[in-house]
């Protein structure tokens, strides 16, 4: 099978928290792959585990067959994997075209010398890097707003912008964390959309988030977590039937855009 | 770097060859020297502080160690100047390294601690003289004069161009450096970390560098201090003058390299025009720092811009709010 990642045994304690708790699972190339559960459940962990920001307690995550446990975030972004934040993270102190250029940092290289004295290469790369910036732009569709400073944008285009900063590292594998938390149902099925246009674009997508609307229409595959623990995995067909997760649920309904947190 | 860097730099160059023309008296020339010495620390602090979101309560320290070392050498050891600057600033480097490096991975106030610290050992150094080599609390005379290919600089009028000569090449370098790569890379950091760190930059080297660059431009202030006057002892490097170049940085608006230079000119004139400010140096300083913090925490000049700014249109009543206040936060 391909697999672009591979989780195993992984688990991460705060003090006396187990935020993860034995995770195993895998995503398939080329797959959109959601990560649902309660709150709590461990799923940012996961992500600041995969883009190296925490160190798992044990257990280890393999990218496309090497081992990146424990990398640090700006080995992990050169390998290929980019990620949003709950919690917006965009630069406030950045226009919205300077954001994505941050975004192309790893995969460029001018350093304080050759910026300093201006080389010919270093001004060619910021050219080029600006032009970058303008064409993931005009692919999420926010060429418009390039020159504004980020923090003035709309909340949703906001989410876009984390998403196409993200597309600027040009990642194989993408972690969008709650993408339509804090969206209205228009722009929850706009950033849907979007998901579906970069995964046809060959990445592979790992999405965290509550919107089960969203989730069902777009996933392959759906991992849900509860207390650090897988408790089903598999389409969202029989996920959505699965006995266990009714439970999780507290036998209600699974939530349906369930409102932002943090 | 965009035109509008290009117009500041040419209107600058302009400004300093017309003003020591305007200026009869000697002594003020000189305030416009110290403008520059100062400008150096304050430009480095201000790619630290307002570009990397970092703070430093030690710079005196860098420009102590410039200013001895460079006279020491000088002095006792018979070196001539440039050789002696280069040691004091590889020397900075090397304390820089050995401050930064374990404290720069850590997050929150450990930097500004371990800064605060290393002046402190620096300034009570030079006092305690451990060595028998600083002269102790009342320092040590007879630093020569520094020559720039052959031309001693004996004059205030020479000091003045050739000061501010370097600082128009180190505005020139370093404008680059921000608006570069490198200088998004140092405000993404300040924008937020966890972010930074997710699009690959490697936050704790680009502070460490950041933190030797600015360590090295500050021992060269020192270095120019010591042939300038011919003259240290440890009183002008205590925690006092840290602050008060923290005061020059924050006052023109750190994000922002004009804004150092404008404010190391302001708070730099103003010191040495009127004695008050000499006097009660620290409590302006302080005074100044509450005030720039609660009014204007961009800096004065930027502050002053949104406020008329936020004023004119408020008047006219077709202004877009906050229109004013980005263009002039465009600058840097
Ligand atoms: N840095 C941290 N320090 C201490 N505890 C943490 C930290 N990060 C997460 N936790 C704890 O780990 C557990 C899992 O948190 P996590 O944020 O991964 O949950 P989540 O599934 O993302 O929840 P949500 O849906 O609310 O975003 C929680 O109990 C949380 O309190
Ligand atoms: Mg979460």
């Amino acid at each position: 099978m391909d697999n672009i990642l591979r989780v195993e045994s992984l688990r991460k304690n705060f003090g006396g928290v187990v935020a993860l708790d034995g995770l195993t699972f895998e995503v398939q190339k080329g797959a959109i792959k959601s990560i649902i559960g309660p709150n709590g459940a461990g799923k940012t962990t996961l992500f600041n585990i995969i883009s190296g920001m925490y160190r798992p307690s044990s257990g280890g995550v393999w990218f496309l067959g090497e081992s990146i446990t424990g990398s640090p975030p700006y080995v992990t972004a050169k390998r290929g994997i980019s990620r949003t934040f709950q919690n917006l993270q965009l630069f406030a102190n950045m226009t919205v075209r300077e954001n994505v250029m941050v975004g192309r940092h790893c995969r460029t290289k001018t350093g304080f010398l050759r910026s300093a004295l201006r080389l010919p290469g270093a001004a060619k790369e910021e050219k080029r890097t600006a032009a970058e910036a303008m064409d993931i732009l005009r692919f999420v569709g926010l060429e418009e707003s390039a020159q504004r400073g980020a923090s003035t944008l709309p909340f949703g285009k906001q989410r876009v912008v984390e998403m196409a900063r993200a597309l600027a590292t040009d990642p194989k594998l993408l972690l969008l964390d709650e993408p339509a938390s804090g969206l209205n149902l228009r722009e929850t099925e706009e950033i849907g959309r979007l998901i579906q246009k970069i995964r046809d674009t060959g990445k592979t997508i790992i999405v965290v988030e509550h919107d089960m609307s969203l989730v069902m229409a777009i996933s392959e595959e759906v991992l849900v977590l509860d207390h650090g623990r897988r408790i089903a995995e598999g389409p969202p067909r029989s996920i959505q039937k699965h006995p266990e997760v009714l439970r999780v649920y507290l036998g209600e309904e699974i939530p349906h855009a369930q409102s932002p947190e943090s | 770097m965009g035109k509008k860097n290009l117009f500041g730099l040419a209107s600058l160059v302009v400004v300093l060859l017309v003003v020591p023309h305007l200026l009869g008296n000697p002594y003020y020339l000189g305030v416009l020297v110290w403008c520059g010495i100062y400008g150096l620390v304050c430009m480095g602090l201000s790619l630290f502080m307002g570009y990397c979101g970092q703070i430093s309560l030690g710079h005196a320290g860098f420009c102590a160690l410039g200013a001895y070392i460079s006279g020491i050498l000088t002095t006792r050891f018979g070196f001539s100047p440039w050789p002696a600057l280069g040691v004091a600033m590889l020397a900075s480097l090397l304390v820089a390294f050995v401050v930064g490096l374990p404290t720069l991975r850590l997050k929150g106030h450990y930097l500004a601690m371990a800064t605060l610290g290393f002046g402190m050992i620096i300034f009570v150094a030079a006092g305690g003289d451990p060595f028998g080599l600083t002269g102790g609390p009342s320092g040590f005379w007879g630093i020569p004069k520094l020559s720039v290919f052959g031309v001693v600089l004996d004059s205030e009028v020479k000091w003045y161009y050739f000061v501010w000569a370097v600082v128009l090449v180190c505005l020139v370098a370093l404008l680059n450096i921000v608006h570069s790569r490198v200088g998004r890379a140092l405000r993404s950091i300040h924008g937020g970390e966890p972010a930074a760190k997710a699009m690959g930059v490697h936050t704790a080297r680009y502070k460490t560098q950041t933190f030797l660059l600015s360590a090295a431009l500050g021992s060269l202030a020192g270095s120019f201090y010591a042939h300038y006057v011919g003259f240290v002892n440890p009183h002008p490097f205590g925690l006092n003058f840290s602050i008060h170049l923290l005061t020059m940085v924050v006052v023109g608006g750190m994000t922002n390299l004009w804004g150092a230079i404008a404010g190391t000119a302001l708070l730099t004139i103003l010191t040495r025009y009127f004695r008050v400010f000499m006097d009660w140096g620290v409590f302006f300083d302080g005074f100044i720092l509450v005030i720039i913090m609660l009014v204007f925490p961009e800096g004065l000049f930027v502050g002053a811009a949104r406020r008329l700014g936020g004023f004119v249109s408020r008047k006219r009543s077709t202004g877009v709010p906050g229109q004013a206040s980005r263009q002039a936060a465009g600058g840097g």
